[in-house]
This record gives C-alpha cells, sequence and structure tokens, in this order.
C-alpha cells in the first residue's frame, strides 16, 4: 500500500533525488533489480553460447587452426576434419535457395505493396505469415517423400537434357543432393523475403509512387525504377535475413541432401551441410576430438549467422529511416 | 511515340500480371503443404496414434502417446523458463533500461534470435547433458526456452511502450509509486499483445527438432519425471521419415498432420482472436 507520508515525500521537489533505501520501499527499486535480473540473464546466456562454442572447440582449433576450413578430409577413424565439404554445402544450397526464392519473393512482395488493395494485401500476408510458422521437419517429410522422388523421376531427367551440357546439372540424378535442399530451402524462406520486404517497400513514402505516376509512368514503372531502388537496401536486409534463415536452417537440408561429404560440381550430386553434420553425427561423436570438431562447425555457423543478421538489420533500420526522412 | 508507349503499357500489365502469379504462387504453396499432409497423413490419425505406444520395431500399428506427453512436457517447461526472463527482461527495458544496458540486452536479444537452433542444441547439451551423463526433458527444454526468449522480450517491450502516456501519468498522478503504475495499470493495457508474441513464441518452439535431437533426445516408452530422455512429436517424425519401415512412414505423415494442426492452430488463434486491433510482431 502506499502510505500518505510517501505520498507527500513524492511531491516534494526532491524527487529525483531520493535516497536508495526510500525508493526501495517503494518497491521502485526492488522492481529495478528485479526485472534487470532477468535482462542481464538475457546477456549472460548470449555471452554463455559464444564462450562455451569458442571454449568447446580449443581442442579442434589447435590441432588444425586455419587448415581446418580448407581441408576436405573428414575422418572420423583418423581424427582428420576438415570443413570445406560442409561449408560449401551450406553455401552453395543458400545460394541455389537464394536463386530461386529472390525473384519470386520480391514480385509477390511488389504485388502485395503497390498492386493489391490493403485489405487483400493483409489477408494475404496473414497466410503468408503462416506459411513462415510451418516447421522444418514437416518440410523435410515433404522433401523426403515428394520432392524427392519427384527430382530423381522428372526434374532432374528434364533439366540433363534441357542443360545437361553444364557441368552443374550432369551426374546421376539421385533425387537426394544440393538442388533438392536449394529447392526445399527456398520454399522456407520465401514467406521471409516477402513479409519482410512488403514491409519495407510499403515505408516508402507515397509521394515517391505518385511523383513518378504524374510524370508519366506506368504503374509497373512507379514500381520497378522508383520505389523497388527506393526500397533497395532494405530489400537487400531482407535477403541476408533470409540467407542468415537458410544457412542455419537444419532439419529440412539434413533429411534431402545426401549426407555425403563430398565438394561435387554437379548440383543433382549429393552433399551435406554444417547443421546437417552436426545433427547427425553429435551423438555419435565419440573422442574429445570428434566433439570439439564438430562444435567448432557450431562456431563457423553462428558467425556466419551473426555478420549476416548485423548487416541485414542495419540495411532495413538505413531503409526506413531514409522514408521516414523523405516524407517529415 | 504511340508504339512506345503501347510498348511501356503492355510491359506493364505483363510484369504486373506475373508479381500476382508470384503472390499466388507463394499462396498455393501453403494450401498444397496443408493439403497433401493432410491427403496422406488424415488417414493415419486414429485414436491408436493419441493413445499407444510406439510398436516394437518391426510390429506395424501402435500409437505416439509418449511423443505427445513429451512435447506438451517440453513445451510446459520451456514456456516456464523462456517467458519469465523474456516478459520481465522486457520490462526492464520498457521502464527502466538506461541507454548502454538497453542497447546490451537488445543487441543480445536480436543475436540470440538469429542463432540457429542446432547451435542452441550445442549449448544444452555443453551445458546439462555433458555434466550429467544423459539427456533429459530439462535439457530440452532449456534449449527451446532459450529460443523463446527473443521474441517474448522484444514483443513485451514494443508493447509495454505502445501504451498511451496518459495511462502511465494518470496512474502516477494518482499516487502510485512506478512499479504499482507498471504491474496494475501499464502491463493489463498491454497483456492482449504480450499474450499474442508469448503464444507465437511457444508455437514456434513447438516444431523445432534440431535442439531437440542431443538435447531431450527421444524415447519408445513413457519418460517419467524430467530426467530422462523423452520422445517429441518433431523428433518422432524426423525419426520415422528417415527409418526404412512403410508403417513409419504412415506414422510419420500422421504426426505431421497433428504437429502441423497444433502450430497452425496456435498461430491462427493468436494472430485472429488475441490479436484484434493489435499489430503482430514477426519472428
Amino acid at each position: 500500500m502506499v502510505t500518505p507520508s510517501t505520498n507527500a515525500r513524492r511531491a516534494g521537489p526532491a524527487t529525483g533525488s531520493r535516497s536508495f533505501l526510500s525508493r526501495l520501499r517503494d518497491g521502485d527499486e526492488v522492481a529495478r533489480l528485479l526485472t534487470l535480473l532477468f535482462a542481464a540473464a538475457v546477456v549472460l546466456i548470449t555471452v554463455a553460447i559464444v564462450y562455451q562454442l569458442w571454449a568447446d572447440s580449443a581442442l579442434s582449433r589447435h590441432k588444425f587452426g586455419w587448415k581446418f576450413f580448407f581441408s576436405s578430409v573428414w575422418d572420423p577413424v583418423f581424427d582428420q576434419f576438415g570443413a570445406l565439404p560442409f561449408i560449401y554445402g551450406t553455401l552453395v544450397t543458400s545460394a541455389v535457395g537464394l536463386c530461386l526464392a529472390v525473384p519470386l519473393g520480391l514480385g509477390a512482395a511488389i504485388f502485395l505493396s503497390e498492386l493489391a488493395p490493403p485489405k487483400v494485401s493483409d489477408t494475404l500476408t496473414f497466410f503468408i505469415d503462416l506459411l513462415a510458422a510451418v516447421p522444418s521437419v514437416i518440410y523435410g517429410l515433404l522433401g523426403v517423400f515428394l520432392l524427392v522422388p519427384l527430382m530423381r523421376e522428372n526434374i532432374q531427367p528434364f533439366l540433363k537434357a534441357a542443360l545437361g551440357f553444364l557441368p552443374l546439372f550432369s551426374g546421376p540424378a539421385y533425387g537426394l543432393g544440393f538442388l533438392t535442399a536449394g529447392i526445399v530451402l527456398a520454399v522456407m524462406i520465401l514467406p521471409f523475403i516477402i513479409s519482410v520486404s512488403r514491409e519495407v517497400l510499403l515505408s516508402v513514402p507515397r509521394e515517391q509512387r505518385e511523383a513518378a505516376l504524374a510524370l508519366g509512368s506506368t504503374r509497373w514503372e512507379s514500381a520497378w525504377k522508383v520505389v523497388v531502388p527506393f526500397a533497395r537496401t532494405g530489400i537487400f536486409g531482407s535477403i541476408f535475413l533470409a540467407l542468415a534463415r537458410a544457412l542455419g536452417e537444419t532439419m529440412a537440408v539434413t533429411m534431402v541432401i545426401g549426407n555425403t561429404p563430398k565438394i561435387a560440381a554437379s548440383l543433382f550430386a549429393p552433399g551435406y551441410s554444417i547443421a546437417a553434420v552436426i545433427a547427425n553425427e553429435f551423438t555419435e561423436a565419440t573422442g574429445d576430438l570428434y566433439l570439439h570438431a564438430l562444435i567448432e562447425l557450431g562456431l563457423v555457423l553462428f558467425l556466419l549467422t551473426f555478420i549476416l543478421n548485423g548487416l541485414a538489420r542495419l540495411l532495413i533500420l538505413l531503409t526506413e529511416r531514409r522514408g521516414a526522412e523523405v516524407r517529415a | 511515340m504511340t508504339a512506345r508507349l503501347l510498348w511501356r503499357k503492355g510491359l506493364s500489365a505483363v510484369m504486373l500480371t506475373l508479381t500476382g502469379v508470384c503472390a499466388l504462387l507463394a499462396l498455393s504453396l501453403l494450401f498444397f503443404i496443408l493439403g497433401y499432409l493432410v491427403y496422406h497423413g488424415g488417414r493415419s490419425v486414429n485414436w491408436d496414434f493419441f493413445t499407444k505406444l510406439p510398436a516394437p520395431v518391426g510390429e506395424p500399428g501402435g500409437g505416439m502417446a509418449n511423443a505427445i506427453l513429451g512435447s506438451a512436457k517440453l513445451l510446459l517447461l520451456a514456456s516456464l523458463i523462456g517467458v519469465p526472463i523474456g516478459f520481465f527482461g522486457g520490462v526492464y527495458l520498457a521502464e527502466f533500461g538506461g541507454r548502454t544496458a538497453g542497447f546490451f540486452v537488445r543487441y543480445a536479444a536480436d543475436l540470440l534470435n538469429g542463432t540457429p537452433s542446432i547451435v542452441i542444441g550445442i549449448f544444452a547439451y555443453a551445458l546439462l547433458v555433458l555434466p550429467f551423463k544423459h539427456f533429459s526433458t530439462f535439457a530440452g527444454a532449456f534449449a527451446l526456452g532459450i529460443m523463446m526468449i527473443p521474441i517474448t522480450l522484444r514483443s513485451t517491450e514494443d508493447f509495454l511502450r505502445s501504451v498511451p502516456r496518459e495511462l502511465r501519468e494518470g496512474a502516477l498522478a494518482l499516487g502510485a509509486s512506478k512499479w504499482r503504475a507498471i504491474a496494475s495499470v501499464v502491463i493489463p493495457a498491454a497483456y492482449r499483445g504480450i499474450l499474442t508474441a508469448v503464444l507465437l513464441a511457444v508455437a514456434r518452439v513447438a516444431g523445432e527438432t534440431a535442439p531437440l535431437l542431443f538435447t531431450a533426445f527421444s524415447n519408445r516408452f513413457w519418460s517419467p519425471g524430467w530426467n530422462q530422455p523423452t520422445a517429441s512429436l518433431p523428433v518422432m517424425i524426423y525419426t520415422y521419415a528417415v527409418s526404412p519401415y512403410e508403417d513409419w512412414h504412415r506414422q510419420a505423415w500422421a504426426a505431421g498432420v497433428v504437429l502441423l494442426a497444433l502450430v497452425l492452430l496456435i498461430n491462427i488463434l493468436a494472430r485472429t482472436v488475441l490479436a484484434r486491433g493489435v499489430s503482430v510482431p514477426r519472428q
């Protein structure tokens, strides 16, 4: 309860310089310290994650040094660990995913922000957000039983016939492999690209569009030559955000990439990714060096997504600030 | 000139139609996934699925009752770990936080939000599995709980900040101390938004598989207490889907239907019923 005496004290002019003890009695200081404790826990957990990844990969870091990133030998029996095939697989599948998802996502975002009436746009975005909520293991399930056979029987033979002269589309069609994993990733990151890009496009001031239209441009020209360039940095931000998701994606990729630590030029070939090898081998890792090598892979993954997320946030912030500035 | 104009107008029409096709394609993906899953798994969702333990390897039949209970336990404990940290941390950011401290907390939360789930699994493994030498429900829930923190924290902060200043000042003017104003005026005004965010966080971790693989692991039987490995729906889907048995594949589809229904239901509930009038945070 608030007593009259504390009330009177608070009403006085010296409110700002109340003693620590009296604030403690009001409960304000207690509340502040209590919530501070929880806020500090967030920082603590984050720091602990980084520290643990660093400390528990020490054996592998010391033994292999930079060679870890350039060696493609992954042989637990002889304690030889090189990360190159996994880094390659992660980058290739993410690149395939982006190549497929960015045009599609950007197109859909332009439709939602420039063409669709606000009500329709909001409803469609609601469904897109639901698509983003589908768990990755469900995508893996569909990948294994629907996409892999489809790739093996139909899509890969077709691509081979049409584009087989490129090394990218050569070799036997297993169904499992980089291309399949990339397609699954594309589906998974599509909703993120759409909803973030749409937001960024909507933050472009109305006057920009109206000026373009008033000068006689068509609606497409206003969208593509004025609105999209204005929001360019933010769109890149959304792409980076999606890329960070793709790099860290585990289950869906593990289920369709083929889990073979090899570097191959063909997208049809089976491969491996950083997250997939951690998922598959972590519980079976016998020996400290093996475990430390896997944790070092986790560290690499963490750093990659850390850098990308930072860049993405910066770019989105810059665009939204620019929109606000022009408007003001 | 007219030819040029015609070309531009034609291009505009074609390209705008294409953007519509893109949107339609993205949307149809959702309904295709839903439809395909229900078509393949719907038949296998039966009473046994919810009430029976997995059958011994090689025998057909059985269900996933233990995995359903396991998932429920994991989500409950994860919420008990993640929600208080996120909620009170968010209260700190919105109401008490200074600039420097606020920056660090926000930065840490963003970092946590972007951290791949498998990395959080490694962390939980090193902290709670390795020292005790066995997998446990608790370790799995700890990993999921960490994943719930950033969403809860940032949304709590956002929703508290969006409470009109006048409400706060009204309470203070009536003589309430700051924490009373927060607890009895500001938080009640923002609770719908915060609850929405918490539900979305639960939905997000409900489908997480990667951090459970080496924390909660799996179990073909009931998992009494909190200190033993436990089965969970997502991990069951994974194990069953990559197994060589036809009957397990069938059950993986059934589990997929149940999991997706759960996740989408929470999402729809949170976004439509609770979130009426509040803007839903993006995950």
